[in-house]
C-alpha cells in the first residue's frame, strides 16, 4: 500500500472510493438522513392528529419540554436501570473474561463459544424464558418463599429486579466479549514482571491488569448501557406499568398513538444524553482517545 | 495460571505483604474466582435449559409458560402452526437478501478502509461505528418515519413492507460486516497482490486468485453474523413493517396476548443447533488454519474495543 507502483497510482487513488460507495451510500441514505429526518420531525407541529403523518416544521422546541414534563420519569429510569445493568454487567462479566483470558488455557474457544451459543436464541424467546423461571408458579420462587426470604403472595416478577435482570441478562455477553480481548491482548511478560515487583499478585491486578483493560470495560460499558437504556422488551415482558422506560414511551407514541414529534423528540433526547454520558464515561476512565 | 508463589528471591527477607495471604488463602480465592465465573456461565445457560426444556412441554391451554408434561408431539410436529411457519420463512428469506447484499456492500467498505489510504476515511469509520452506538429504538423509530413521512421519491418505498425490512436489515448488517471483515484483513500482507500482478495477473484475477481468498474467511464470519442479527432482529423491524409482514420475532411479539405454542420452542432449538454446529465449524476452521483469530472472527467480533 505504501509502496505503490507508479502505473497504478490513478486506479490507487479512485479505486477506494469506488469500493466504498454502495455501503456508504446505503448508512448515508438509511441511516444519517433519517436521524436528521428525525430531528426534524421533533421539531415539527402534528397539526391534525387525524392525519398524523402531515407534519409542519416549525422550530416547535415545546415537543422537548412537553415530552420530558410528560415522560420525564420513564426517562430518568431507563438510565438508572441500564446504569444498574451495566454495573452488573462488570461485576458478572469481569471475572468471567479474567477466568477465560487467563486460565481457560487450550478450552479458550470453548469457553468463549459457550459465552456467545446462548445468544443464538432468539431475544424475545430468551426473555420469555426469564418469565417462566421467575414466575409465581416456577421453583426459584416457590424456593424463596419456602426460604422465607418472599411472603407467599410476593413474586419476582413485575417488578424493577426483574427488569434489570433481564437487561442485564441479555446484554451480558457485549460485556464479556470486549474484556476479554482487551485482556487477551495483555503481554503476559508484564504481568510476571508486576508480580516480580508488586508483593502480592492482588496488587499486580489492581495496578497492571486492571489498567490496561479498561478499554474493554469502557468498549462493554457502552455496548451494555445504550441498548440497555434503549430497550423496551424487558420492561413490557418481565415489569409492570411502574417499570415503564423510556422505549415503552417511544414505542408506544411512535407505533399506537402516532404522535411523531413526541416519539421524535423522546428518541433524540435519548441520542442526545447518550453521548453525553458516553463522553464523561470516557474521561472517567481516561480513555477518551477510544471513542473513534 | 493459578496464584503464583509470593516466595521471595536473592535472600531479602520476607516483608508482611508477601506473607500476609498465606498460600492456602491464595488458593481459596482463586477457586472462589472460578466458581464465580462458573456461576456467571451458568446464568447465561439457565434461560437457555428453559427454552429447550419447554419444546418438550405438553402445555395445558394456549401458553406454554408453565411446565406440565414431558412429550414429543411438539417435536413430531414442529411445523403445526402455520403462522409461525409463514413467519419463520419470511425470516429466513428477509435476512437471506439483507445478508447477501449487507456482505458485498459491507466487504467492499472493509477492503477499502484496509487496503488503500484516503482521504475521509476517518469520517468513514465512524459512519459504521454510529449506527452501533445508536439505541436500535432510534434507530428503528428515524427509519420508519422516513418512510411514513415519504422523504424520498419513488424507487425507495413509499409504504411500509418487504422492501422497507430489507432496507433496515441491510442498514445495521452493514456496519456489522464492514467492521469484522476489517479486523479480519488487518495485518494482512497487501504486497501479495502487487507480486501477483508482477507475475502478469489482471486485476480481476488478482482479485479472484489472491484477495477474495484473503477475505473469505473474514466474510463468512461476517455473513453469519449478520444472517444470525437479521433473523433475530425485533426492534427495528416493529418499526419498519407492514401489518401484513410477519417476521419471526414480529410473530412471537404479536402472539403473547393470544397464545405461545411450543413450536416456538421447538423452533428456536432449531435455530439452536444450527448456530452451534456453524459455530463449531468456524472455530475449528480457525483451530485448522492455525490462527488465533479463528475464535475472534467467529464470535461477534463487532464488539472488539477499537484497536487503532
Amino acid at each position: 500500500m505504501k509502496g505503490g507502483v507508479e502505473s497504478g497510482a490513478k486506479r490507487r487513488r479512485f479505486a477506494p472510493y469506488g469500493l466504498l460507495s454502495p455501503g456508504v451510500i446505503w448508512l448515508l441514505l438509511f441511516f444519517l438522513v433519517p436521524v436528521l429526518t428525525l430531528v426534524r420531525a421533533s421539531l415539527s407541529e402534528r397539526p391534525n392528529r387525524f392525519l398524523p403523518s402531515e407534519l409542519t416544521f416549525s422550530w416547535d422546541f415545546a415537543n422537548y419540554s412537553d415530552a420530558l414534563a410528560k415522560f420525564g420519569e420513564q426517562f430518568q429510569r431507563s438510565f438508572v436501570y441500564a446504569g444498574i445493568a451495566t454495573a452488573l454487567c462488570i461485576a458478572i462479566g469481569y471475572p468471567l473474561a479474567y477466568v477465560i483470558a487467563f486460565r481457560g488455557g487450550r478450552y479458550k474457544n470453548l469457553l468463549l463459544g459457550l459465552v456467545v451459543i446462548p445468544f443464538f436464541t432468539t431475544f424475545l424467546i430468551r426473555t420469555i424464558a426469564w418469565k417462566t423461571i421467575l414466575g409465581d408458579e416456577g421453583a426459584f420462587v416457590g424456593l424463596l418463599r419456602d426460604l422465607g426470604l418472599l411472603g407467599p403472595t410476593q413474586g419476582l416478577l413485575a417488578t424493577p429486579g426483574a427488569v434489570i435482570g433481564g437487561l442485564t441478562y441479555n446484554f451480558l455477553p457485549f460485556m464479556v466479549l470486549p474484556i476479554y480481548v482487551s485482556l487477551e491482548k495483555i503481554d503476559r511478560s508484564l504481568v510476571d514482571a508486576a508480580k516480580d515487583l508488586y508483593s502480592r499478585p492482588s496488587r499486580a491486578f489492581w495496578k497492571v491488569v486492571l489498567p490496561l483493560s479498561l478499554p474493554g470495560v469502557f468498549a462493554g460499558s457502552l455496548l451494555t448501557f445504550i441498548p440497555a437504556s434503549g430497550d423496551f422488551i424487558n420492561a413490557e415482558f418481565l415489569g409492570s406499568p411502574n417499570t415503564r422506560m423510556i422505549g415503552n414511551v417511544v414505542q408506544n407514541e411512535f407505533l399506537v398513538q402516532l404522535d411523531y414529534p413526541t416519539a421524535a423528540a423522546l428518541s433524540i433526547m435519548l441520542m442526545i444524553v447518550i453521548t453525553a454520558a458516553v463522553l464523561l464515561y470516557a474521561k472517567f476512565l481516561g480513555t477518551e482517545d477510544l471513542t473513534g | 495460571m493459578t496464584a503464583t508463589t509470593g516466595t521471595v528471591e536473592g535472600g531479602k527477607a520476607p516483608d508482611l505483604e508477601r506473607v500476609f495471604p498465606p498460600p492456602w488463602l491464595r488458593r481459596v480465592g482463586s477457586m472462589f474466582l472460578n466458581v464465580y465465573a462458573g456461576f456467571g456461565l451458568l446464568f447465561l445457560f439457565l434461560p437457555i435449559f428453559v427454552i429447550v426444556a419447554f419444546s418438550f412441554n405438553e402445555p395445558k391451554g394456549r401458553f406454554n409458560l408453565v411446565w406440565q408434561n414431558f412429550t414429543l408431539d411438539n417435536w413430531k410436529d414442529p411445523f403445526a402452526v402455520p403462522e409461525l411457519v409463514d413467519a419463520f420463512v419470511f425470516s429466513l428469506k428477509i435476512a437471506a437478501i439483507a445478508t447477501t447484499i449487507a456482505v458485498i456492500f459491507g466487504a467492499f467498505v472493509a477492503l477499502a478502509l484496509t487496503r488503500y489510504r484516503f482521504r475521509g476515511s476517518g469520517a468513514v469509520n465512524l459512519l459504521l461505528v454510529l449506527p452501533l452506538t445508536t439505541p436500535e429504538i432510534v434507530l428503528g423509530a428515524s427509519l420508519g418515519s422516513l418512510f411514513i413521512l415519504q422523504v424520498y421519491p419513488a424507487p425507495v418505498p413509499q409504504t411500509l413492507g418487504e422492501g422497507t425490512i430489507i432496507i433496515a436489515h441491510v442498514m445495521f448488517c452493514v456496519s456489522f460486516v464492514a467492521l469484522t471483515v476489517k479486523a479480519r484483513l488487518r495485518g494482512f500482507d497487501w504486497s501479495l497482490e502487487d507480486a501477483a500482478m508482477d507475475l502478469g495477473a489482471g486485476p480481476i484475477r488478482v482479485f479472484t486468485k489472491v484477495t477474495f481468498p484473503l477475505m473469505l474467511p473474514g466474510i463468512l464470519a461476517a455473513a453469519m453474523l449478520s444472517f444470525a442479527l437479521s433473523l433475530d432482529d425485533f426492534i427495528i423491524t416493529l418499526f419498519n413493517a407492514s401489518p401484513d409482514n410477519t417476521t419471526f420475532p414480529l410473530y412471537i411479539y404479536g402472539s403473547r396476548q393470544r397464545a405461545l405454542p411450543p413450536q416456538i420452542n421447538v423452533l428456536a432449538t432449531i435455530i439452536l443447533i444450527v448456530s452451534v454446529v456453524l459455530l463449531a465449524s468456524g472455530v475449528l476452521f480457525g483451530l485448522v488454519r492455525g490462527r488465533r483469530s479463528g475464535v475472534k472472527a467467529a464470535t461477534p467480533m463487532i464488539i472488539m474495543p477499537p484497536e487503532d
